[in-house]
């Protein structure tokens, strides 16, 4: 089964793993972590990512550089804002983005 | 004209982890209804029993305005700001998660449940600095009145949080009737009833249930029993 591969940027490093280790422990998703934007860029043009997360303390001026540097490199993939660290809403917000009912 | 939308007691998520019982109005962890992720900027609205002796272990979170109100028993709060403190019935307790939080929650009997409302708003801004707050009621000051219980000014009654929200608790006797004015044109108010029947506007409520309300400038609140509540308003866009 093709797993499902979801960027994470979060500059938080705990909240980071757990939402990583959070996402990996559906078996048809993979998450990648990053902490830094360098990071998440050159993680990005190597994965085939279809949902970006943008976690605790990325900046408005990092999110829009974000955004435009993964668009540029593929317009179809869907980017949100997550919400509250954890797994309360992560999984909804995951399916919400991906179409998932 | 109001919209409206009702959620019945029996219609909410739910799970049973054993030490914890949890009712989701709204999708939550493994509960997910894509008809129900949020009101408005009330994105969590938890019915959690938690067993004595058993609670949340240390864990993060970000991005969120967290409020807990202990419905019966107490709750020992811990988190990364050196934060100690124990919370009971009568309390309300604030969380802004913003860059970042670690907490715990633990039920301070060993033997009795305690039992709460866990309440997250989204933050009408991202990456606030974390604080922690809390507070103890008068509760007589929700007697047949509404008691403003949450805003989003330092300065005003109850806690306060990063959003345009207030929040009152309500305490009827059967027959008391009142009007609720909303505060901020865009806003609308999710009414969950605590205890008894109350009736919104034309719209009966039993234990339980939740109503959420907007597009109005006001509604009528009349409890058809002895009746406790709690109005929730919120902006409707996020």
């Amino acid at each position: 089964m093709e797993k499902t591969e979801i960027l994470v940027i979060c500059r938080h490093p705990e909240i980071l793993a757990t939402i990583v280790r959070l996402i990996n422990n559906k078996p048809e998703w993979n998450a990648t972590g990053c902490e830094t934007d360098e990071q998440a860029i050159n993680a990005f043009k190597n994965i085939s990512c279809k949902l970006v997360l943008i976690g605790a303390g990325v900046t408005p001026s990092s999110e829009l550089h974000l955004c435009q540097a993964f668009t540029a490199h593929n317009p179809q993939v869907k980017i949100v804002q997550h919400y509250g660290g954890g797994s309360g809403l992560l999984f909804a917000e995951i399916y919400g983005a991906l179409g998932i009912n | 004209m109001a919209q409206t939308v009702l959620h019945k007691a029996a219609t909410r998520g739910y799970a049973d982890h054993g030490w914890l019982k949890s009712h989701h109005t709204f999708s939550f962890a493994n509960y997910y209804n894509p008809e129900r992720i949020h009101f408005g900027a009330l994105r969590v609205l938890n019915d959690d029993s938690v067993d004595g002796g058993m609670g949340f272990g240390q864990h993060p979170h970000d991005n969120m305005e967290i409020i807990s109100i202990p419905l019966e028993g107490d709750l020992e709060h811990r988190d990364s700001m050196n934060n100690v403190a124990v919370i009971k019935n009568g309390d309300i307790q604030v969380m802004s998660a913003g860059t970042g939080i670690y907490h715990s929650e633990y039920n301070k009997d060993s033997n009795k449940a305690v039992k709460f409302l866990q309440i997250w708003v989204f933050p009408n801004k991202r990456n606030v600095k974390p604080r922690y707050d809390q507070l103890t009621l008068q509760t007589e000051d929700r007697h047949n009145k509404l008691q403003q219980v949450l805003s989003p000014n330092p300065d005003d009654a109850g806690v306060w949080i990063h959003q345009d929200a207030w929040f009152n608790l309500g305490k009827f006797d059967k027959g008391i009737s009142t009007n609720y004015q909303i505060h901020k044109p865009g806003n609308g108010v999710y009414v969950f009833v605590l205890k008894g029947d109350l009736k919104i506007n034309d719209q009966l409520l039993n234990t339980r249930d939740g109503y959420g309300i907007w597009d109005t400038d006001t509604f009528s609140i009349t409890a058809e029993t002895d009746a406790e509540f709690l109005l929730m308003e919120v902006p409707m866009e996020i």
